[in-house]
């Protein structure tokens, strides 16, 4: 096989490292040095792992148990004596509830990603691969496209009640497109280049050529993908646990503190605002570190 | 291009007859005896036989089905079991509402959108695109619902520059009926711009490095005109597509603004059914969405087809 016949440099390395055995370890490396290069990509990332050890530790770091009420201090503003971030209506303590909104938030987060890539990688390698199965697929995306994905959480609440794993399942669902199309169009690009042409001429399976010689080929672009996935299903689950759909009271999420909050903002500032920051804060990090990715993973794609 | 038109327009025939499918079984996946959800308050043996008949839950699935699509089509989509009133007398009322707010909302966001991304493109390595970039990344990452409360806080409650909440009809008062839905509109619209502006951006750089953009800069056309008459077009096709894949964003967008800002439209609606239980509604909801959506995104291929002459042709090959 050789290498010169491949377009671009790029697939050239993708090529040589998957020749010599040792799938991507050199590239990895190279695509960590760009990263730390990149202050953006820094901090965005030492946000994340605050977060995820914030989440992970959630029950021994609040200072209080979330549902925790006191009668005697309700609306205590931030900076009040053991209450860093204040009290809510009943007296909860926004900094525990935060913190354990967090931990839901990401859970969510993770769960639905995982549900769209289990259903959507297989899908899109397969549509991409198998020009019969393309056409069969693709009216499957029509199908889920054309239910927006809080109109699936509301179908979802109507038959099984609203809780924290229907949520994930229903954004889960809405991001299947999103995955299979990436996928897709990556395997699609893959498939025409030498090496899987090389692995088809020497007898490989298609099971095979799939899930060797595809399949690690396009983790970069499925991990991008989840990246920018996450923030979204964060988003996601806010917008269900405000509007009832989601995570219910009085189990702590962002979504459902705002929706409280709604209800007495303007004399609770604080219990308004801190939840839709850290909100921010945590779509944020994922989407600035999933730009970095992309552009460590693909630096030509940005030059552009 | 007839035979692209004709596939397109089975394939969305197709998916809009699986979604009625989706949908139709959805409600007999209730747990329990449909007739029960269906019956609300009133349970007696009499009142659930009557709704059995009424539904026909008492025949065999298939005819249940041709029953449930005849009188989709007919505009019949049940009635609601809290109050008696019929789906489409509802939607009647709530759709306007939610159709005014969509529009206005797209416009901001095509607005805001192309605009940010005409800027990132064209100012590449100045302020003024870092900017365009922050932008979007903010449009990405902020819960725009929360945005909409902190503008009810500051902006209505506050100051009462802004109505809190309510809906007045366009025929009704134009002025107060605008005054009402700038607020909800902006916050619906920044939203989608994020989208809009990396999609224009991205397009947009790829325009800029074309042969004819750079012969009409050879010719000594201004930078305006090279933008606005040259890549700016050629980009408009990808925003095209863009809002159309945007509309289920918009949808569940709506029903969330719509819920802050106490808009009598489809959104709220449809989680006052929810929380009713109200099988009837959500089953017509969740209809009208799916049919909707299928449609609007095959006038949307039709409008693409009709500007690009590539997708006539990627079409016919396929």
């Amino acid at each position: 096989m050789t290498v010169e016949t491949v377009e671009t440099v790029e697939t050239a390395e993708t090529v040589e490292t998957q020749t010599q055995g040792r799938p991507e370890s050199s590239q990895r490396v190279r695509v960590i040095r760009r990263l730390l290069r990149n202050p953006l990509a820094v901090v965005s990332f030492t946000a994340l792992a605050v977060a995820l050890v914030v989440a992970a530790l959630a029950p021994w770091l609040a200072p209080y148990a979330p549902e925790q009420t006191d009668f005697a201090n309700t609306f205590a503003p931030p900076g009040t004596a053991g209450h860093l971030l204040g009290t809510d209506d009943l007296g909860r303590d926004v900094l525990s509830r935060i913190i354990l909104g967090t931990r839901a938030s990401l859970e969510v987060g993770v769960l639905a990603v995982a549900t769209a890539m289990f259903i959507g990688v297989p899908l899109g390698l397969a549509a991409g691969y198998f020009r019969a199965a393309d056409s069969l697929i693709s009216r499957f995306t029509d199908l889920l496209l054309a239910f927006p994905f809080l109109i699936l959480a509301v179908g979802l609440a109507a038959i099984r009640g609203a809780s924290l794993g229907n949520a994930a399942v229903a954004i889960g669902i809405s991001q299947i497109p999103g995955v299979i199309r990436i996928v897709r169009s990556d395997t699609f690009r893959l498939k025409s280049l030498d090496f899987v042409a090389a692995a088809v001429v020497d007898g490989a399976s298609d099971l095979w050529v799939l899930s060797r010689h595809i399949l690690p080929n396009a983790t970069s672009v499925v991990l991008v993908q989840a990246t920018v996935a996450i923030p979204a299903a964060i988003l996601g689950e806010a917008v269900l646990s405000f509007l009832g759909l989601g995570i219910q009271p009085p189990a702590p999420s962002l979504g459902t503190m705002l929706a409280n909050a709604q209800q007495f903002a303007a004399r609770a500032p604080w219990a308004a605002v801190l939840p839709g920051v850290v909100i921010m804060v945590l779509a944020l990090a994922f989407n600035v570190f999933g730009d970095s990715l992309r552009d460590a993973l693909d630096p030509k794609a940005s030059r552009r | 291009m007839r035979r692209y038109l004709l596939n397109r327009a089975w394939q969305s025939l197709l998916t809009l007859l699986l979604a009625t499918v989706v949908v139709f079984l959805g409600v007999r996946a209730l747990p329990g005896d449909p007739a029960l959800a269906l019956a609300g308050e009133d349970r007696t043996p009499e009142a659930l036989q009557a709704i059995r008949e009424q539904y026909g839950l008492d025949q065999s699935l298939p005819v249940q089905f041709w029953h449930f699509v005849t009188n989709a089509l007919q505009g019949d989509l049940g009635t609601s079991i809290r109050t008696g009133v019929s789906v489409s007398s509802m939607l009647r009322t709530a759709l306007p509402v939610t159709i005014e707010l969509a529009v206005f909302a797209i416009l901001i966001a095509i607005f805001l959108g192309v605009g940010t991304g005409v800027v990132a493109a064209v100012r590449r390595g100045r302020p003024s695109e870092w900017m365009a970039n922050a932008f979007a990344l903010f449009g990405l990452s902020v819960p725009h619902f929360w945005l909409g409360l902190i503008a009810i806080l500051y902006l209505s409650v506050a100051s009462g520059l802004f109505p809190a909440s309510g809906f007045v009809p366009l025929l009704q008062d134009p002025v107060d009926n605008l005054h009402h839905l700038v607020l909800p509109a902006v916050i619906l619209g920044t939203g989608l711009s994020a989208v809009i502006m990396r999609q224009t951006r991205s397009s947009m750089l790829d325009s800029l490095s074309t042969d004819y953009v750079r012969t009409a800069e050879a010719k000594g056309l201004g930078p305006l005109a090279v933008i606005g008459r040259h890549a700016l077009r050629n980009s408009l096709i990808v925003v095209v597509t863009i809002v159309g894949l945007q509309l289920g964003g918009l949808i569940s967008g709506a029903v969330v603004t719509e819920q802050i800002f106490g808009l009598p439209g489809f959104g709220k609606m449809t989680i006052d059914a929810v929380f009713q239980r109200d099988y009837p509604v959500i089953q017509g909801v969740i209809l009208v969405t799916a049919t909707a959506y299928i449609l609007i995104n095959f006038a949307v291929d039709l409008l693409y087809s009709l500007i690009d002459p590539r997708v006539r042709v990627a079409g016919e090959m396929s």
